[in-house]
């Protein structure tokens, strides 16, 4: 009966739907939550869902797309600081677990071919898991995260030489001569024509990206067809997803690499929102289709054996890359959080396996173990994530002195008058501000570079996600005064607010806000005062172009606070109407209009000859009046 | 004209909050800025904030012989950012009081606009006093910092006389300006 689309469908969503908000609550993350209702949905449970390979198929276009927005993010002279990352912790991990693994298996006797596909199959981490994890910890960003992106983006790249090389350690029969599961065009060529092959397909990706790609968006961008615009960015992942598949190399790396020639077009905010929903819908379902395959008979069936597999293989996985990251200059938080994400079996592992099977290298009751194995692995991330943050909140109480990735609070720091929450180029300004009139401040941040560079300046700042309530607490906000959200995630400022504004009902919450909406947003969520960001700038620079057009600079001034009243009126005035879509956008078009009459009444009031009380022309009359008279005048 | 490398010995501090609508003041300050040994320093363009810098100021103060100050006669006083330079940068101990005698021996000139004509001010016309008798707060000012009252320049009703007129009284005054420089410049 679970055939059906729409049965399908309808399952896969609620049991989404519900289990991830209750993980949510739980705080137990998305990632878990998505987990949690594959294995509830099943075969192992529930056994509601029903081609769960078509749909984890379908699924894994998540991923795709998840790297191509990655790629969006990271400019090329980016990607190429990063390289020492990439090629030198990367490689070097892939390489070590590979052999840590292989020599381990062959402990427990498994032939030395065999031992090592499946230590090259066990060394490839989860990208999707790690970076949404780390995603929803506030980490992608920072150093652990460029750090981990690196080791991940070398085991994409490794998938190439895999294919390759894994048929070599053959020692069953081949089962299948032409490889079925990969659908490499080029894998029968000679190796020399699939180097080209592959070099031509990234040259195709990038130069279409400079070349086609641009124009091609400029004249949909003006055709003002929102839905081709979202299609033709689909078209785009889907397509290169495809050329890369042809040629033999992973169509995730490729995502990415087409989202890294795209991160300096124009179109690169537009690219973002308009995927961004494809990327969280469909990497739910890849959480959720991992969460389904795991095996619950094998687990039952052995489950010492597994639990041992699992233990074993992320303690070898934990163990290997903390050292190497820690010869790479990493401190013990960084190395040890960075090998803590990567501890798992990736979602590759699940291809590998069965490419593995197919090529006789690995035998089918093997490989389902190792599934499992991996999949267990996979859902133990989320898992062993927050057990790593408890272990590490409760070391930096015993001893708070040395913490980077997560706060500590000094005494001195146990009362200030404000916590600003978020450092950048928002909340420093404000902050400097009111430093600079001795208000006691705690800034909290999630970049841990920043936070570095402050501290060296002497400054209060702190490493932490501040939707984290705890962390609020722990930064003094039952005894603050004053909470200011300046960090440029909107949804985490609106989040942040609306928490803060629920636990702390004595904080007065001022909130940057991305713009009038989001403006109105945080006034719903309770914050007490909103400052859209660039509002003052756009002013101050609007002031600039009327001194530069020849205005007095005082003139112009004036006009721009003018403006301001005006605008801040209007933003008052709409304000009930929020919320009310139609009635919204109907009073806006008129507070338009309202500003054209404004700015006509302002053209005339400035005008030269005009009257006001710096210039009474209005009384010229009785002046004239008075000068014509003989002699001295009467009062006017 | 100026002797090359010669420092202007004369400050115009000039004040009108909306210079672009009065046309006597534009040719006024025009006339000043040109004139000889004469530096022109306008308020509202320095500071349409109102955020004055003090120090910047009394280093110009201290500059300088002669302080003239330029205006329209706003409610027979000075329009409010020269009120506000008055009272952030002649401060005690600068200007006046004890130790305040950084302005002592230099003149104070005052040049400004009116809007009524010159029969106005006088005690039976509408305003019932004399330009003199509405000045002396300025007088008054220079003679607690210890200057030298000059002379002041009027323009009477500036709104109603013509351009030719104008003119002659934007020559008289930067003659008047040029004098001053002058014997500022023999005196020191």
């Amino acid at each position: 009966m679970h055939g059906d689309f729409l049965t399908q469908a309808l399952v896969y969503l609620a049991a989404g739907v519900v289990t991830v908000a209750a993980a949510k609550k739980l705080g137990l993350g998305s990632v878990l939550g998505y987990l949690i209702a594959g294995a509830l949905i099943g075969p192992f449970a529930l056994n509601l869902t029903g081609e769960a390979e078509d749909v984890m198929a379908f699924a894994e276009f998540g991923v795709v797309i998840l790297l191509f927005l990655i790629g969006l993010e990271v400019r090329p002279a980016l990607l190429w600081s990063m390289r020492k990352t990439i090629f030198g912790l990367g490689g070097a991990q892939v390489v070590a677990t590979a052999l840590a693994i292989a020599g381990a298996s062959m402990i427990f006797g498994l032939p030395w071919p065999t031992a090592l596909a499946a230590g090259l199959v066990l060394a490839m981490s989860s990208t999707a898991i790690v970076l949404q994890t780390l995603d929803e910890k506030g980490l992608r960003q920072g150093p652990v995260g460029r750090a981990a992106f690196g080791v991940l983006l070398l085991q994409d790249l490794a998938i190439i030489p895999l294919f390759a090389l894994l048929p070599l350690l053959a020692t069953g029969p081949v089962q299948l001569t032409s490889d079925t599961h990969s659908t490499s065009l080029v894998a029968d060529l000679p190796a020399w024509m699939q180097a080209l092959a592959v070099l031509a397909a990234v040259g195709a990706v990038v130069g279409g990206g400079r070349f086609v790609v641009r124009p091609v968006f400029r004249f949909i961008a003006q055709s003002r067809l929102r839905e081709i615009f979202t299609a033709t960015s689909l078209l785009i992942v889907v397509g290169v997803a495809l050329l890369m598949q042809i040629v033999g190399l992973s169509p995730a790396l490729g995502a990415f690499l087409a989202g890294v020639v795209l991160a300096e077009s124009e179109f690169r905010r537009e690219l973002e929102t308009d995927i961004e929903p494809f990327r969280g819908l469909l990497l739910g379902l890849f959480f959720i289709t991992v969460g389904a395959t795991i095996d619950f008979g094998l687990i039952l069936r052995e489950p010492l054996l597994l639990i041992g597999l699992v233990l074993g293989l992320m303690a070898l996985k934990f163990v290997v890359l903390f050292a190497l990251a820690r010869v790479g200059g990493a401190s013990n938080r960084l190395a040890a959080t960075v090998a803590v994400a990567l501890a798992q079996g990736g979602e590759f592992a699940f291809v590998l396996l069965t490419f593995t099977v197919g090529a006789g290298v690995i035998s089918q009751p093997l490989a389902d173990l190792l599934t499992a194995v991996v999949a267990v692995s996979m859902a133990m991330t989320p898992l062993t994530v927050i057990v790593y943050e408890k272990i590490l909140t409760f070391l930096d109480r015993k001893n708070p002195t040395e913490s980077i990735a997560d706060p500590t609070f000094e005494e001195e720091d146990a009362e200030p008058d404000i916590i600003i929450a978020g450092f950048g180029r928002f909340g420093q300004v404000t902050g400097r501000l009111l430093m600079a009139n001795g208000f006691k401040s705690t800034v909290l941040d999630a970049d841990i570079e920043m936070i570095d560079l402050l501290r060296r300046f002497g400054r209060r700042v702190h490493y932490g996600d501040a939707t984290r309530l705890d962390l609020l607490r722990q930064a003094g906000a039952e005894r603050a005064r004053m909470l200011i959200v300046a960090i440029d995630d909107q949804e985490k400022a609106a989040e942040l607010v609306e928490r803060a504004r629920e636990a702390f009902p004595h904080l007065t919450i001022l909130a940057r806000a991305f713009d009038r909406r989001h403006a109105y947003d945080m006034l719903a969520n309770g914050a007490d005062a909103v400052e859209r960001e660039t509002f003052e700038g756009a002013l101050a620079m609007g002031v600039t172009a009327l001194k530069s057009l020849g205005f007095r600079a005082h003139r112009a001034h004036r006009a721009a606070d003018y403006f301001r009243r005006h605008d801040l009126r209007t933003f008052e005035e709409l304000r009930p109407m929020w919320g009310q879509t139609e009635a919204y956008m109907l009073a806006s078009r008129d507070a338009a209009q309202t500003m054209d009459r404004l700015l006509a009444a302002d053209l005339a009031t400035m005008k030269p000859g005009a009257a006001d009380g710096w210039d009474p022309s209005g009384r010229d009359e009785d002046q004239r009046e008075a000068a014509e008279q003989e002699g001295p005048a009467r009062p006017a | 004209m100026e002797p090359e490398g010669r420092e202007p010995s004369v400050l115009v501090v000039f004040a009108h909050p909306a210079l672009e609508r009065s046309r006597a003041n534009t040719v006024l300050a025009g006339a000043a800025r040109d004139a000889a040994g004469v530096r022109f320093h306008d308020l509202y363009e320095t500071y349409p904030d109102f955020v004055i810098d003090v120090e910047a100021e009394q280093r110009k103060l201290l500059a300088h012989q002669v302080i003239a100050l330029q205006f329209p006669m706003y409610w027979y006083s000075t329009p409010a950012l020269m009120k506000e330079w008055l009272d952030l940068v002649w401060l005690h101990g600068f200007a006046y009081g004890k130790g305040g005698d950084r302005l002592k021996g230099k003149q104070l000139f005052v040049a400004c606009t009116t809007g009524g004509p010159a029969q106005a001010y006088h005690k039976r016309g509408y305003n019932r006093f004399t330009m003199e008798e509405f000045l002396r707060p300025l007088e008054q000012t220079a003679a607690l910092c210890g200057m030298t009252w000059e002379n002041p320049y009027v323009v009477h009703g500036a709104r109603l006389k013509d351009d030719a007129h104008i003119q002659g009284e934007a020559d008289r005054y930067r003659a008047r300006l040029e004098g001053l420089a002058a014997s500022a410049r023999e005196t020191v």
